[in-house]
């Protein structure tokens, strides 16, 4: 089986499999990835070009990056994703190096979180949106090899794969990224119910989720700032201007958006840039005020493409890792759309996540794409083989 | 793979699931409760920025300013932006090369336990912190609103003094409002920018809302920051009236110097009082105190430091005004009532009256000043001369007459009543805040006092004094307690006798002996006083003229008036302050007054000079008292001589032109003599 994959990923890069793939691309998933990154373009716009030197704003960075993040994206689509189940072992090392860097010396604190390495020139990059990709890698490769005679993976496995979540979520927390470190843990227990884990110890899990955060309150194990977050959205209006800033300001940008918005640049509270970190995590609320329930239920519906897309791409692929991959993908970017849209309506506490495509960032530009790049070479080597 | 496909549906229902909720929720923000989040949204992001109004300015009678105001740049600090972020103080003292710790105290709100600097007005009112930044500051600040969050540099007007101590007390001083006060005015209110000051003491508390004027509006657009991005509606403000008061600043000027002089004379001086009456108008040409303080202190907030000082005793209380608040025992000065009073009882104009050296008062003897006899007198002399002796007698016969010890309700004291006719014991009511109502101690008086004191004195007279060290003191005091619970509530003899030299319980404030003497030698009009000539707005226009009310008339008739006069405009050439005005100049102008002298248990004598000029046809009248000053002779009377020189250009200075008509002020703002 697996020499076969290895002779097998050669095939691509012959001229008549890549055309062939080309074909087998999932046109509907592209065409909302670059839709949000359009959309995410002109929120970006919006929301910089009244501070951010030059009359356009952070605009041309954020093109920069989308930029990179395609290429980087087709690139990745054209492997044979089956190469990575064999290096996937590598890539989590590589990140798990990246999440130990940042905490040395090497990495700079931005916002109270020591999550980013400066490469000079304005460029920097968040090594912990790459573990994200790490992990699922790494725990698709750790299941995807099921007991014999058994569709379920092995104890071993499951230790290993829970090893190494523990390992980089623990790396994360310490940055502190609390966003970050809860996607891990999603991913992980998102990979362990698809790759068929008993249903005692998914509900097991659960209840260790729900002590693990009782713990937390109970040993003081958050900063009290981060409690202090986590709890404003209840009822942010205890302290509007202290910690219930952030959500009282988002949910007024949004609300007085109305139905049909204010139309783009013509946003009060966007102007007035009174929804701190507009462009990166808040970058929701811009869609709410400008272009109104319509514009960010559009939004919303795109972003639900990405998702039914990716788990239709699991659904269909023949082989345990692509469907653990593509599974994986979705529940990082189910989990982060809910939290980062849930939290600017108030629903869900504030963490610092960027919304999936939209946001502006680097980095977590580069491993969305990247993660895209990864369904679509799911789907394509999937069809090419059946 | 089925059992993975099973799972996938189940994701599948998840992330819908969790998308539903996405859209339910954003259809209830943003169309359910959308409207709610517009008014919210435009009330983050407008601001009503009010434009403070001038003030308008306080002139003297002849547009001379007494306070005007002053351009200053000043640098307020939004408190609760400050606390969020306190990085920004650290800033914002090394621009301003202070030390944090006191632009953390000028922050703080006042309350129980917080003493000054801490800052009394609303607390979302930006808090001024310094109101004499340069312009290199201010842009410091201006241009880098990103470190500077919640810190303005505005230029706004801030109250000068030309006057500098002169009249201190009189104009009084401006404080931040407190949110009670705010929410007692009507109309705008100044939220968001811009101070809003009250009046705290003097004309600036009388005529606060006059000089206040309507402060203006300005709907801005802000980030949030609260840096204006665009102006949507804006009204003018309309600047505060103009006070021109009856206040000549000459005149306060030599007021001032005299009083202050007199003080340093007198060794143990601890105040001193002087009052310049218009005598034919009743308005006020100079009120001054001593000691006086530089209300400069007060422009952009006061120190702990300096606050405590003017409330302490040591520096002897410059804020309280001694001319209006200073109640003292006015001595022989008081005697014009008392004259007045022997009059309405029957004793003749005309008669003449032994002047013994001791009057037996009852079972025990009043003297006369140092005990010297001065033979028969006639009303004037005993005037001129300050007999005492005469009055004891007169108002020991009324007390008498009256009943003695055990009079019934239908007792007429003259002389109280007389003394109440001319305005001891109430308040003048003139235009400034605080006054005091100065004592007349009659019968009901004493029963009011004994009610309130009689449980003390009562268990004293049988506990004693056991604390007092002397013997014979301790023997005193409970024979005093004793008396005093027994039959403290009656006026005795000895009361009546001690009234009558304006001795004993009575007190008065300068005020109210001048506005007396004012009232006897012009019309016989007691007249409530006022600083305060008319109001007129900036342009020149005049808005309201103040009248100065008459509120009684003197009870003597005009001939018995002109009789007092006469005696008294001997007392400065061969009475009792001759010797304070040997060499002065009466042929040029004739002064006539009254010197007193009380004694105060345990001090100096408080030394009074009562006056007006010239006698003729007076034209003022002057009251200087100094506490603790000695004899009316010599503390009071020359300092009231060298007032009068100042006025009349004795001492080779100009004379100070009488002024009968309000400046005229152009439209401009300048002000035409």
């Amino acid at each position: 089986m697996t020499e076969r994959t290895l002779l097998a990923r050669r095939r691509p890069f012959t001229r008549a499999g890549a055309r062939a793939a080309v074909w087998k691309l999932d046109g509907v998933l592209l065409v909302a990835v670059v839709a949000l990154c359009v959309i995410g373009t002109l929120l970006v716009w919006s929301s910089t070009r009244t501070w951010a030197p030059g009359s356009t704003g952070l605009v041309k960075k954020h093109l920069l990056n989308v930029a990179i993040g395609l290429a980087l994206s087709s690139a990745v689509a054209m492997l044979d994703y089956r190469l990575l189940r064999a290096y996937a072992p590598v890539i989590y090392a590589v990140t798990v190096i990246g999440l130990v860097l940042v905490l040395t010396p090497l990495g700079t604190e931005v916002n109270g979180s020591h999550s980013w390495i400066m490469l000079g020139g304005g460029f920097a990059i968040q090594p912990s949106e790459f573990a994200k990709l790490g992990l699922v890698l790494l725990l698709a490769m750790l299941l995807a090899r099921p007991k014999e005679g058994t569709d379920r993976p092995r104890w071993l496995d499951v230790f290993l794969g829970a090893l190494a979540a523990a390992l980089a979520m623990g790396l994360v927390m310490l940055q502190p990224d609390l966003g970050t470190t809860l996607v891990m843990g999603v991913i992980f227990v998102g990979a362990l119910a698809i790759g068929g884990v008993r249903k005692r110890l998914l509900i097991g899990l659960a209840l260790a989720a729900v002590g693990g955060a009782a713990a937390v309150f109970y040993f003081e194990l958050l900063e009290p700032y981060q409690l202090a977050r986590l709890t404003a959205f209840i009822d942010p209006s205890t302290d509007p201007r202290g910690v219930g800033y952030n959500s009282t300001q988002s949910m007024i940008a949004i609300g007085s958006g109305g139905l049909f918005g204010k139309g783009l640049f013509d946003g009060g509270q966007t102007t007035g840039r009174f929804v701190p970190e507009q462009h990166t995590d808040f970058v929701f609320t811009v869609a709410g005020e400008e272009f109104g329930f319509l514009g960010s239920v559009t939004v919303v519906a795109l972003l639900g493409v990405v998702l039914v897309r990716g788990l239709n791409i699991a659904r269909l692929c023949d082989d345990r890792f692509g469907t653990l991959v593509a599974g994986g993908i979705v529940c990082w970017f189910a989990f982060q759309i809910f939290e980062n849209i849930g939290m600017t309506v108030g629903i869900m506490p504030i963490t610092g996540l960027p919304l999936p495509f939209v946001s502006y960032g680097g980095t977590a530009t580069f491993a969305n794409l990247i993660a895209v790049g990864l369904l679509q070479a799911i789907r394509m080597r999937d069809q090419a083989f059946t | 793979m089925t059992r993975m496909r099973t799972r996938l549906v189940v994701l599948h229902v998840l992330v819908l699931t969790l998308l539903a909720v996405l859209a339910v929720r954003l259809w209830q923000v943003q169309v359910v409760q959308g409207h709610e989040f517009v008014s919210a949204a435009a009330e983050t992001r407008n601001r009503n920025v009010v434009v403070p109004a001038v003030r308008g300015q306080i002139l003297d009678s002849s547009g001379r300013p007494l306070v005007r105001n002053r351009t200053a740049l000043v640098v307020s600090v939004d408190r609760q932006q400050a606390t969020r972020n306190p990085k920004v103080l650290q800033r914002l003292a090394e621009v301003l090369d202070r030390p944090v710790k006191t632009l953390e105290k000028r922050i703080r709100p006042c309350g129980p336990g917080v003493t000054r600097p801490c800052w009394t007005g609303s607390p979302y009112q930006p808090i001024p912190i310094d109101d004499r930044v340069s312009t290199r500051e201010a842009l410091t600040i201006l241009e880098r609103q990103e470190e500077f969050p919640g810190v303005t540099a505005e230029v706004q007007a801030v109250r000068e003094y030309p006057g500098g101590r002169a009249g201190a007390q009189m104009l009084g001083y401006l404080q931040p409002v407190t949110e009670e006060e705010l929410e007692r005015r009507d109309g705008l209110k100044a939220g968001f920018s811009g101070v809003d000051l009250v009046g705290r003491d003097g004309l600036e508390a009388t005529y606060d809302e006059e000089l206040r004027g309507k402060p203006g509006l300005r709907k801005v657009q802000v980030d949030r920051l609260g840096k204006p991005i665009g102006v949507e509606q804006q009204v003018a403000p309309i600047p505060g009236d103009t006070l021109v008061t009856s206040i000549d600043a000459r005149i306060q000027g030599f007021v001032e110097k005299a009083v202050h002089g007199a003080m340093k004379k007198a060794p143990r001086a601890d105040g001193a009082a002087g009052v310049v009456l218009d005598a034919k108008t009743g308005r006020v040409i100079a009120l001054a105190s001593a000691p006086g303080y530089d209300p400069a202190v007060w422009a952009g907030g006061i120190s702990e430091a300096e606050y405590q000082r003017l409330l302490s005793e040591k520096a002897g209380k410059p804020l309280v005004s001694r001319a209006i608040k200073g109640e003292f025992a006015p001595g022989s000065t008081f005697k014009v009532s008392s004259v007045a009073a022997m009059l309405r009882s029957g004793y003749p104009i005309k008669g003449t009256y032994g002047c013994p050296g001791a009057f037996m008062v009852g079972d025990r003897p009043f003297h006369n000043f140092r005990g010297i006899g001065l033979g028969t007198l006639t009303m004037h002399t005993a005037l001129v001369k300050s007999c005492d002796t005469i009055f004891y007698k007169a108002a020991y016969e009324e007390w008498i007459r009256d009943g003695g010890l055990h009079a019934g309700p239908k007792a007429k004291e003259r002389f109280a009543a007389t003394a109440r006719a001319f305005g001891f014991g109430s308040p003048t009511g003139i235009d400034i805040p605080g006054e005091s109502a100065g004592r007349i101690p009659d019968r009901a008086w004493k029963k009011n006092l004994w009610a309130q004191t009689s449980a003390e004195t009562c268990k004293r007279s049988r506990t004693g004094y056991p604390e007092v060290k002397s013997a014979s003191r301790q023997a005193f005091l409970k024979r005093l307690a004793h008396e005093n619970c027994v039959e403290g509530y009656l006026l005795r003899p000895g009361d009546a006798a001690n009234f009558s030299i304006g001795q004993g319980d009575v007190l008065s404030t300068p005020l109210q002996l001048a506005r007396a003497y004012a009232a006897l030698v012009s019309d016989g009009k007691l007249r409530s006083p006022r600083i305060g000539w008319a109001l007129v707005r900036p342009d020149g226009t005049l808005v309201k003229k103040i009248e100065v009310p008459v509120v009684g008339k003197l009870p003597v008739s005009p001939a018995e008036r002109a009789y007092i006069k006469n005696a008294l405009s001997q007392v400065a050439s061969d009475g009792t302050a001759a010797g304070a005005f040997s060499g002065f100049p009466m042929d040029l102008v004739k002064i006539g007054g009254k010197t007193g002298t009380a004694e105060v248990y345990g001090k100096a004598d408080t030394s009074w000079f009562a006056s007006f000029a010239p006698t003729q046809n007076p034209k003022y009248v002057v009251v200087v008292m100094v506490s603790q000053g000695g004899m009316g002779g010599q503390t009071a009377a020359p300092a009231v001589r060298e007032i009068y020189e100042g006025i009349y250009g004795i001492k080779g200075t100009e004379p100070v032109k009488p002024v009968t008509k309000l400046p005229t002020i152009a439209p401009d703002g300048t002000v035409q003599r």
